[in-house]
């Protein structure tokens, strides 16, 4: 009996040491022959699947042998975040290029997904092109270059001025601190309590968008800082922290803001661009520079209208320090896996998407902010909706995220403390003093200021 | 050698079950993480998740949640209701315990992913029940938002309660008629003859029922994902969810393995209650 025993045992272990060798037996590397694109995808969002299968054709007539696969993911940001980390677990799935948000591209240069693009960039002759800015966006802690933008963003006010007339609001509106968006706001609602008279996007649902189009905008205009970026610390229990969720709160307590249930519905942002603006039923928002690829001609939500309806003002700063303007910029940005089985393709892949006149086509169709000094002076650029010379000039008063690995966590945190302020679950200074305890659990108590 | 013939069996489970439990316990005692350095060398970190878990605010309020909707929705709801209709089953005609058969069935047939569909439009802002409330002039709530809980612990009802009446159904089935027939007998009433006889009788299938639906609730999370996604703020993030929101939004893979670890202990703690509620009968 005791020897079955053994040899049962015996042969479960070969059985279970067989089975995970054949498990494991094709990992390392990838194909060379294939290089496969991830991005994302989605219905409002097509201009990057548009580029690749026009430059697909392109890559593989230029570079016989070589196939390229795409392979869209269809998800919001958030989801296409966690699907592409989770690509990176294994080198088999591991993609050879791939759409990367610049506010993860240190802290997955730090996990070891992105490839050095140094010596790559050194021998393209088209990155003296690129302007300072775009070349810092990539990148990381060492000092080399991991990811190259396609565009950039920045942000402001975007308002209805037919809502805003109706409110009694003289145009063009121009407010100086966020006193007056109040003012603005509580005139819109007085006059006609069922319209969402300013909205400044908070909660989870949001993801990154409530810090960029949301707290980071107000964040960013006051006396003190996230991120003391000299002393390399984040910075806890500052009163601006507080001030930003009061004045998020105030929003929602007062019904300013869209309902919160409305709010934390992540879909919100397709109501705001498909519905309110165009049927007059909001007073303003913070958008990003990339509104007008949903209104023009072919958008998801074409409305050509929008060219009379909509003003555009600078956020201002909390009671008009400073400059008097906030703007955030993030934009996307192309990058080469760390285990590409042949990256120069991929990189021969990602030079070719990123040519001027690609370049400018995906700058257009996505109402990007060029990076590109050569796409940013062509007319085409220039005339492709009223807004971007606006939106190009606010690049002097705009603000780049903390440039740190830990920032995606910390993102989060602000995100969950805004969905406590907005749902009335916690006060303002309840939430701050929730999110300093979770930044000294992400970073260390070492990397706190007091 | 009599073992050999379920040694594949074995393999499969201590691949597929063993394998990523002892995974799951072993990255709860990392910092593993899908970005940043901890995703390249994860370290180990002893306690210092399960340290963070217990001191995490959210915490208790999760674990609370996450009683509050095994107790209502598989407890109390199915379990009860499931009992209830299969008593009442017994007793209908067959034109009717088709009809009800199916519709229950129905609701349980359905895909995970397609129930919390059907759940979801049933109880949006404007869903078919606030249309139907509206109808009879009433202005619903949005049951999503201001009542999450109730919303997620009726749909879990609605989609499971099939389950435990076709076990009861069986279970029914097999009570001898000539005991509650001597029951009658003896002058007890339809209450005494439920509590003192039929119950007794079916003790066992109560327990395992019990246990089934109370792991199965307990694991929850396409349902909740779908009508809440755990919100607003934390006010529907059962152990699951929360687990989910800290390993794939916040990006911390161990931290999430760490509560799937507590979701595992919880899991056994009721089971073993069930276990036990099975002996005595054993003994006898």
């Amino acid at each position: 009996m005791h020897r079955t025993r053994a040899t049962l045992a015996f042969a479960v272990v070969t059985a279970a040491t067989v089975a995970l060798v054949g498990c494991s037996a094709d990992s390392g590397g990838g194909d060379d022959d294939t290089i496969r694109i991830v991005y994302q995808k989605t219905d409002a969002f097509v201009a990057l699947d548009d580029l690749f299968k026009k430059v697909k054709p392109e890559f593989e007539k230029a570079n016989p042998g070589i196939t390229v696969s795409l392979e869209p993911i269809v998800a919001d940001e958030a989801d296409y975040g966690t699907k592409l980390a989770l690509m990176q677990q294994s080198p088999d799935t591991a993609p050879d290029v791939f759409y990367e948000d610049t506010f993860k591209v240190r802290s997955d240069v730090d996990a070891g997904y992105l490839l050095n693009l140094d010596e790559y960039l050194a021998d393209w002759s088209d990155w003296s092109q690129f302007n300072e800015g775009a070349k810092e966006a990539g990148r990381a802690d060492d000092g080399s270059v991991y990811a190259v933008p396609l565009g950039t963003d920045t942000r402001g006010i975007w308002y209805s001025k037919s809502v805003l007339e109706e409110a009694g609001v003289s145009l063009p509106w121009e407010p100086k601190s966020w006193e007056e968006i109040l003012d603005t706001a509580r005139k819109v609602h007085a006059a006609s309590p069922d319209k969402v008279a300013f909205n400044v996007y908070s909660g989870k649902p949001a993801g990154e968008g409530s810090v960029m189009q949301g707290f980071g905008m107000l964040m960013y205009g006051t006396d003190d800082e996230l991120y003391d970026a000299d002393e390399k610390k984040w910075v806890t229990g500052s009163q601006g922290f507080v001030d930003s969720l009061a004045f998020i709160e105030t929003l929602y307590s007062e019904g300013l803001a869209p309902a919160p249930d409305v709010a934390l519905d992540g879909s919100m942002w397709q109501k705001l661009f498909g519905e309110w603006f165009p049927n007059g039923q909001i007073g303003g928002t913070i958008e990003g520079s990339w509104s007008p690829s949903f209104w023009m001609e072919g958008g998801q939500y074409a409305w050509p209208e929008y060219v009379d309806d909509i003003g555009v003002a600078a956020f201002p700063t909390q009671n008009g320090q400073g400059d008097g303007a906030v703007s955030l910029s993030g934009g996307w940005t192309l990058a080469v896996g760390a285990n590409s089985g042949n990256p120069d393709a991929a990189f021969d892949f990602l030079a070719m998407a990123l040519d001027k006149e690609n370049a400018l086509d995906y700058n257009i169709a996505n109402s990007q902010i060029a990076v590109r000094t050569d796409v940013a002076e062509d007319p085409a650029y220039l005339e492709a909706n009223p807004f971007i010379g606006f939106f190009t000039d606010l690049v002097t008063s705009t603000h780049f995220r903390p440039a740190t690995a830990d920032y995606p966590q910390i993102s989060a945190e602000i995100q969950a403390a805004t969905e406590a302020v907005m749902t009335g679950q916690m006060t303002p200074e309840e939430a701050a003093a929730a999110y300093d305890e979770a930044v000294v659990g992400i970073v260390g108590e070492d990397n706190v200021t007091g | 050698m009599r073992l050999l013939p379920v040694a594949p069996s074995i393999v499969l489970l201590a691949l597929f079950m063993v394998g990523p439990v002892v995974w799951a316990f072993y990255v709860s005692f990392t910092n593993t993480a899908l970005t940043g350095r901890a995703a390249r060398a994860p370290q180990w970190v002893g306690l210092d998740n399960y340290v963070d878990l217990f001191t995490d605010r959210a915490f208790p309020l999760s674990l609370l949640l996450t009683f509050v909707f095994v107790l209502g929705s598989a407890v109390i709801g199915q379990n009860l209701i499931g009992l209830g209709l299969a008593i009442l089953m017994t007793r209908a005609n067959r034109v009717v315990r088709a009809v009800v058969g199916t519709a229950l069935v129905a609701a349980w047939v359905l895909p995970e992913i397609v129930a919390a569909f059907a759940a979801y439009a049933y109880f949006a802002d404007d869903g078919t029940l606030n249309q139907l409330l509206a109808a009879i002039g009433i202005a619903g709530p949005n049951w999503l938002f201001d009542f999450p809980m109730l919303a997620v612990i009726l749909a879990n009802v609605w989609r499971g309660t099939a389950f435990s009446m076709l076990v009861y159904e069986a279970a029914l089935n097999d009570v001898p008629p000539e005991i509650t027939e001597a029951a009658i007998v003896d002058g007890a009433g339809g209450a005494k003859r439920l509590w003192w006889v039929t119950l007794p009788m079916i003790r066992s299938s109560i327990a395992t029922n019990l246990m089934l639906i109370t792991l199965q609730t307990l694991a929850v999370f396409t349902l909740i994902w779908v009508m809440t996604k755990g919100g607003p703020g934390m006010a529907s993030s059962t152990l699951p969810v929360f687990a989910y929101q800290e390993a794939f939004k916040f990006q911390q893979i161990g931290y999430g393995s760490a509560i799937a670890v507590v979701m595992i202990v919880v899991g056994a703690i009721f089971s073993v209650g069930y276990i036990r509620m099975l002996r005595p009968e054993r003994d006898t």
